[in-house]
């Protein structure tokens, strides 16, 4: 399967790798997906004032594509507000990779580790988990 | 030297020039169909499909008109299988075969199930393995077939099978093997193997695609297969269709040059793979996958733990390889070939199979060492699974989010 130039340009220069305090209350860290399926992600954000995200970084164990989606994710929440990161959704991601079908799921893995580590800062600072809609896969 | 480094040599293998070089008057000057009696250009075209299949026949030991040309393994496989199931009907309905085979051949079981074919598939073990124990307790007497292929397209592994056919034969059945990854790589003799029927292809060994060949023994016992196709009864009635004769002449030079270059190029090959697999299985954490004795002198198949294979191949762009990631295939499950040895479904996504050819050199291998270092190392770096383990932390106490 042929990749697109943005996946591969993700996937030679991730940006945002790495790794923030995970016991920082102004972290918070989503880690969603498994090693039987194939791919974990790590997200991380560190939230300021305003609620404004002022870090990002991920780590992920999987395709081209799941490395490009986390690595792109970091890429959009830094700057941005939880409530409009919250707003990122798959989709967005699959038309900036322009990712194939098959690989769509990396999308919904990358959105879900977005939504997982901004529940862990809230629940963190005394804020109630956001329910999240079931994954579409 | 060339870019991408090629192997995946059990995906197919180049054609060799000196069979590309007896193939091509057949495209032309004798172009002739072999079963036109009465003119030149029949004989001619005849003679070519002769060579051939004397050649084809001195590979593997058994006598030129023991010998069914077809279009490939796939279609070898499901003759012999299909075949014999309508030929020996009578006799019984159940065929064993393994869980590691090639689908040509799981396929064609899973088919004939649905026609009344009762069918075991024998699990192996952990190296890859059948066990004979458990063959000899499945023979029951309606067992007509035992299908165990010869040498495994994934991790490379030779089955015992002189000790399978004898199994097979004491209680009466047939025994029916893929060899399409063996013939041409390693000595297989029907005889001494005590092979009835055996499929093997061109392409697997410097010849062309398209090409491919039945071994159906003629004697002790003389077996049939119920031809597959319908039509001018060609190659003893077997398969019908007129002859690929450039395609058969290469498979016939292919047969050829193995047979002549096979020992010592067996020799140079497991000494390429043994400097590849001994080094890149000391890097931390990775895994060997199946028996290391009994095994193809030119396949290595190795796990990188905490990196997954198709993120791997893509950093690896400077070689072609193969994984048994789930994300190289549609079907989104892992190689059900490493799952059946045991691995975990992490394992199995974390391998990768290295292919080595005629055409393979040792400068090419060290490239492809460094390649692969370099790549697992970059991709460790960006795995958080990696750094989990390096942690210390447990990963199988981990509640995964499965999606």
């Amino acid at each position: 399967m042929a990749y697109s130039e943005k996946v591969i340009d993700h996937y030679n220069n991730p940006r945002n790798v790495g790794t923030l305090n995970k016991d920082s209350k102004f972290v918070g860290t989503g880690l969603v997906g498994a090693p039987e399926c194939g791919d974990v992600m790590r997200l991380q954000i560190e939230v300021g004032e305003d609620n404004v995200i002022t870090d990002a970084k991920f780590k992920t164990f999987g395709c081209g594509s799941a490395i490009a989606s986390s690595s792109l994710a970091t890429e959009w929440l830094k700057g941005k507000t939880i409530d409009e990161a919250l707003a990122i959704d798959n989709m967005d991601i699959v038309e900036e990779l322009a990712l194939p079908p098959v690989k769509i799921h990396c999308s919904v893995l990358a959105e879900d580790a977005i939504k997982s580590a901004i529940n862990d800062y809230r629940v963190k600072n005394g804020l109630e988990a956001i329910a999240l809609e079931k994954s579409h896969h | 030297m060339k870019q991408p480094i090629y192997l995946d040599n059990n995906a197919t293998t180049p054609l060799d020039p000196r069979v590309l070089e007896a193939m091509l008057p057949y495209f032309t000057e004798k172009f002739g169909n072999a079963a036109s009696r009465n003119h030149a250009f029949g004989w001619v075209a005849e003679e070519g499909v002769d060579y051939a299949r004397e050649e084809v026949a001195k590979l593997i030991g058994c006598t030129e008109k023991e010998i069914i040309f077809t279009s490939g393994a796939t279609e070898a496989d499901n003759l012999a299988i299909k075949g014999v199931f309508e030929m020996y009907k009578e006799k019984g309905n159940h065929i064993i075969t393994a869980v590691t085979e090639h689908k040509a051949v799981l396929d064609t079981c899973k088919h004939l199930e649905k026609n009344g074919a009762r069918v075991t598939y024998l699990g192996v073990k952990e190296d890859g393995l059948i066990d004979l124990a458990e063959l000899e307790a499945a023979m029951t007497p309606e067992t007509i077939l035992v299908s165990i292929m010869y040498g495994n397209n994934e991790i490379g592994v030779i089955q015992p099978v002189k000790e399978i056919a004898a199994i097979a034969h004491k209680h009466g059945a047939l025994f029916m093997t893929d060899a399409t990854q063996a013939v041409g790589k390693i000595p297989v003799d029907v005889n001494a193997d005590g092979i009835d029927l055996m499929a093997f292809s061109a392409h697997k060994m410097y010849g062309p695609k398209g090409v491919g060949a039945l071994y159906v023994r003629r004697k002790n016992p003389r077996v049939k297969v119920t031809a597959q196709m319908d039509g001018g009864g060609h190659e003893r009635g077997m398969r019908s269709g007129t002859l690929n004769v450039p395609g058969i002449v290469g498979l016939g030079k292919a047969c050829e040059l193995c047979r002549l270059e096979m020992e010592s190029e067996a020799i140079r090959l497991s000494a390429l793979r043994d400097k590849l697999e001994s080094t890149l299985s000391k890097m931390e954490e990775s895994y060997v996958n199946g028996n290391t004795q009994h095994r193809l002198p030119h396949v290595a198949n190795i796990s990188f733990k905490y990196v997954e294979g198709e993120g791997l191949m893509m950093a690896m762009s400077d070689l072609a390889v193969s994984s048994g990631s789930a994300c190289t295939s549609a079907s989104l499950e892992p190689s059900y070939v490493l799952k059946s040895l045991g691995l975990s479904d992490d394992l199995a996504h974390s391998s990768i199979r290295y292919g080595l050819g005629r055409f393979t050199t040792e400068a090419e291998i060290d490239q492809a060492i460094e390649v692969t270092q370099k790549a697992v190392n970059h991709l460790r770096e960006l795995s958080p699974l990696w750094e989990m383990f390096k942690e210390g932390i447990d990963l199988s106490k981990i509640e995964w989010a499965e999606h």
